[in-house]
């Protein structure tokens, strides 16, 4: 048996924008195909509409940027911020909201800033509260998950709702739509529901909503696959989801009747995209291994505060940006030291 | 300094040294009270009012006021003035004054003013003040309609909405609505603001920009020109 040893350097594979961004988006494909499995076209519709969009405004950007076209297309980074874009909105979303958010994504959150690699903030994010902000009721109306609901909607009337605004023969929005799992729970304990009289509800799984948790099952494999692949760290989707879970048990612990249970509020919402897809954006986290870990556990905690306290009810987008803003000053103070400087007394 | 002529003030306030754009004083009220055109127009009037006024008293005292005790003078004079422009308000505009509110009072703390004061009144001779006072309010007024009127626009629609509180009864058909338009609730929030406050220096340092390129193209070219004749 002869083994055979090279000699450095030991470059093994390209680790390119579009590779990352490729395996990236390989790893949403389940948990997004389990989306529209659940909620139908609507999702589908918005992932072709988003991406279409993102692509169209980074090509129109760049041309008038002077610079060249092709490559930006190509790094897949504009399909990226659309894809998670097109995940977080609710499927029913007419078409021209998807537009409008992804001109503001790409147009003034990215290639303001300077384009791929500068921008501060995420720009499917802020995109996201943009709208959340503006057109609050069209951003919480959700669809109910196929096995809850009482009428699915074919592509043909998914298609007239999105883009002419008419809904089919005998129906109104609000019989067609559904608040999300973490709406509904945060309604009935504002009128002082205890949780288990809430969780009597067909609306529930084991751990989130029907559905729900099924969808951030999926995520979770595509980001424990992304994890495994080094695709991005552990360090922030861990503690990301360990400041949640931490939040939430002690919480809960003080009173398991006024504060769900820790699984609740990983497998509900945005969290578990949020911790793996959305947290992890190498551009706005922060770069070192103990910020990341500081940067993670922050966004977890500011996540259950502004479920459980704040004006709306998922927190994942807000909490992002409001660390995106503060991860520089992060980096500042967790900058690893220097070998041969710095460091014990007298070295 | 005392140099300049009429016109470099004017379009220094106007443009080149306009305090919202360039030197990015008094961003408070600025960017709180621009959600209509209408409040944008009424606190610019009343900065502008109290920046003519401030700027000819502290013209004319230039002389008696000792160095050492100045800004605490100047202050003064610029408080009074805001305090008979709130009176005012209060009076003849009083829905507007409603509106407006603390930033009226608030307009003493504008750091355009006393910036004015001390800068260019303390230095300069009388019309010369006012000139100066006049166009830099002008400027800053200018700025507030327009940022006022993008985020009306953008926000829910209209274009001079309640403008009766300002031109009386008869102004209530200038107010322009787009119909079945939504309307961008962010444009009137805080976070409006701040975007279309930035978009409007884009756009000033790109007017800028062109035109620093076209005069250098200009001046290439008749050099050019005159090098051939020559």
């Amino acid at each position: 048996m002869e083994f055979q040893t090279h000699s450095s350097p030991h470059t093994s594979r390209p680790n390119r924008v579009d590779r990352v961004m490729l395996q990236v988006i390989m790893a949403l494909i389940p948990g997004t195909a389990a989306m529209i499995f659940y909620f139908g076209w609507g999702v589908l519709l918005n992932v072709i509409l988003a991406v279409g969009a993102a692509v169209g405004f980074e090509a129109l950007v760049m041309k008038l940027r002077g610079r060249p076209v092709l490559p930006p297309l190509f790094d897949l980074s504009a399909a990226l911020t659309a894809l998670l874009f097109a995940i977080a909105v609710p499927p029913l979303l007419p078409w021209w909201m998807v537009v409008l958010g992804m001109a503001f994504a790409i147009i003034m959150v990215k290639q303001m800033y300077g384009g791929l690699g500068y921008n501060p903030f995420n720009p499917a994010m802020a995109a996201y509260v943009l709208l959340l902000i503006s057109y609050p009721i069209e951003m919480t109306s959700w669809l109910p998950p196929m096995l809850l609901a009482e009428h699915s909607l074919g592509l043909g009337e998914v298609l007239s709702i999105k883009f002419v605004g008419t809904l089919p023969q005998g129906l109104t929005m609000d019989a067609i739509t559904m608040a999300t799992p973490l709406d509904e729970m945060r309604t009935q304990l504002d009128l002082n529901q205890m949780i288990s009289e809430i969780r009597t509800s067909p609306l529930w799984g084991d751990f989130g909503g029907q559905g729900w948790e099924w969808v951030g099952n999926w995520f979770l494999m595509g980001g424990i696959w992304m994890v495994y692949k080094r695709t991005i760290t552990w360090q922030i989707p861990l503690s990301f989801l360990g400041g949640l879970v931490g939040m939430a048990t002690l919480f809960w612990l003080f009173d398991p009747e006024s504060f769900p249970f820790p699984l609740f509020h990983v497998f509900s919402g945005g969290a578990i995209l949020g911790a793996f897809f959305i947290a992890t954006d190498p551009v706005t986290a922060s770069t070192t291994r103990v910020g990341q870990l500081i940067y993670g556990a922050a966004i977890g905690i500011l996540v259950y505060i502004i479920r459980t306290w704040g004006g709306y009810p998922d927190a994942v987008a807000f909490a992002v940006l409001l660390m995106n803003m503060a991860a520089p000053t992060i980096d500042y103070y967790t900058r690893p030291r220097v070998y041969g400087h710095g460091g014990v007394k007298g070295g | 300094m005392a140099d300049t002529g009429y016109r470099t003030i004017v379009t220094d306030g106007l443009w080149h040294n306009n305090q919202a754009l360039v030197a990015l004083l008094g961003l408070c009220p600025l960017l709180a009270v621009t959600n209509t055109a209408i409040n944008g127009l009424g606190l610019g009037l009343a900065t502008t009012a109290v920046l003519v006024s401030s700027n000819t008293t502290v013209s004319l005292i230039r002389n008696l006021v000792r160095p050492e005790v100045r800004l605490p003078v100047f202050v003064m004079v610029i408080a009074s003035f805001v305090t008979a422009i709130e009176l005012g308000m209060n009076a003849y505009f009083h829905e507007l004054h409603k509106i407006l509110g603390i930033f009226i009072p608030l307009i003493v703390t504008n750091c355009a003013i006393i910036g004015r004061a001390e800068a260019f009144a303390s230095k300069n001779n009388l019309q010369r003040s006012i000139v100066d006072g006049l166009s830099i309010g002008i400027g800053f007024t200018l700025v507030l309609v327009t940022l006022g009127g993008m985020r009306e626009l953008v926000g829910q629609g209209t274009l001079f909405d309640q403008a009766h509180l300002m031109f009386g009864e008869a102004a209530k058909g200038m107010t322009l609505k787009i119909e079945d338009f939504p309307g961008m609730l962010i444009a009137i929030l805080p976070p409006g603001a701040f975007i279309g406050l930035g978009l409007l220096i884009m756009v000033k340092n790109l007017i800028d920009k062109r035109v620093a390129a076209r005069t250098a193209m200009k001046i290439e070219t008749s050099e050019g020109a005159a090098g051939v004749t020559s």
